[in-house]
């Protein structure tokens, strides 16, 4: 039986914690709501990039179609991008795309191909190293900027460019959490590269397209821009599925403070009446033994 | 007929609006677009994009970096990677 002080003490300890669940949730709150605009306002530039490429590519295909588009013809090295958040206090988001990601290399590395990962953000590193330890390839570092933008896709996007000219890798994947609600978040598995070709866009005009410089130089041009716009996109998920995250976990946190310190509450004052009744009978009993 | 016009970045969509003619920047020289132009597409060199609300109206330009420009039944849409200003 712990003492009232360490009680009293204990309880006190909860409520700040309280304190502090309670303000994250309310600052995850406010930020998922930028973070969802944010998402919803980069939805116009996909959708258009992603026409235009679907028109574009049926009509390049072939001996002549880019590397991007195409492949480079084997399928034996393989990079996993995997998008995790900076910060922690999320719920289960990271371990679940962690999980994702690891299970997609287990069952790549049991097709016999070599696995590299690239990692974005931090939380990440640490699981993944633990199984994967000498399969970890760069790390791209996104905690220095306070909300990641077209900026940082860029900057991924290039170097993962750089790396596939250079024969890194054949195939890269992208694993990311897509944002349903504030309660799920999904781990989501897309192939990077080479570009999947799009779905013919149902219902084209069948007008003819006149191109400038010419249809290849465009989709040269067009497809590390849509890899980039890809990262973007994830960059834009990772951050409200992290703020919702978040905030669920926080709300449980608080709610659960709250259950702890009840509890406590009463533990407290049981043992405050236990103590008062003790001492009225020592009291008693003295007044009699006269 | 106004002409549809849009200018989109990846952070969002800058302009969506009806005008009457716009001059892009294009790779190979810069070309105005007037309602019922061909359906084209061109990649656009770093440069301002200008706008005329009205015939014989003083363009707005905005000036714009990396991109496409594209043609099509629905109008014109610019897609920038970045937008000044």
């Amino acid at each position: 039986m712990p003492s009232l002080k360490e009680l009293k003490g204990r309880i006190n300890s909860v409520k700040s914690t309280q304190k502090i669940t309670k303000a994250k949730q309310m600052v995850a709150a406010a930020k998922l709501r930028r973070a969802q605009s944010a998402a919803e306002a980069a939805r116009p530039y996909q959708e258009r990039l992603a026409a235009v490429m679907a028109s574009l590519a049926s009509k390049v295909s072939g001996d002549n179609a880019p590397k991007l588009l195409s492949g480079t013809g084997s399928d034996t090295k393989h990079l996993i991008v995997v998008v995790n958040t900076d910060k922690g206090l999320c719920g289960a988001l990271n371990s679940n795309l962690v999980k994702a990601a690891k299970a997609k290399a287990q069952s790549l590395i049991g097709q016999g191909k070599q696995v590299e990962f690239y990692l974005v953000g931090k939380k990440g590193r640490a699981p993944l190293k633990r199984d994967f330890a000498d399969r970890i390839g760069k790390h791209f570092d996104t905690s220095t900027v306070k909300t990641p933008g077209f900026d940082e896709a860029d900057a991924i996007g290039t170097e993962l460019l750089e790396m596939f000219e250079a024969g890194a890798f054949d195939v890269a994947h992208l694993v990311y959490p897509v944002f349903k609600t504030a309660l799920s978040q999904d781990p989501t598995i897309d192939q990077l590269i080479p570009v999947p070709s799009p779905e013919e866009a149902a219902g084209d005009s069948g007008a003819v397209v006149e191109y400038e410089p010419g249809e290849e130089e465009i989709l040269e041009a067009l497809l590390p821009r849509y890899v980039k716009t890809q990262l973007f996109g994830a960059l834009l998920e990772r951050e409200a599925s992290e703020h919702g995250a978040s905030m669920t976990a926080m709300d449980n946190a608080t709610r659960n403070a709250g259950e702890l310190i009840k509890d406590l509450t009463i533990q407290y004052n049981r043992s405050r009446q236990a103590a008062i009744t003790t001492e009225l009978i020592e009291i008693i009993a003295g007044a009699e033994a006269l | 007929m106004p002409l549809h016009f849009e200018l989109v970045t990846p952070a969002k969509l800058v302009r969506s609006e009806d005008v009457h003619m716009v001059v892009v920047p294009g790779t190979d020289g810069e070309f105005g677009v007037l309602e019922g132009h061909a359906p084209f597409m061109s990649t656009i060199r770093d440069g301002a994009v200008q706008v005329y609300k009205t015939p014989g109206a003083a363009p707005e330009t905005i000036e714009v970096r990396g991109g496409f420009a594209e043609v099509g039944n629905a109008g014109l849409t610019v897609l920038a990677e970045h937008v000044e200003g």
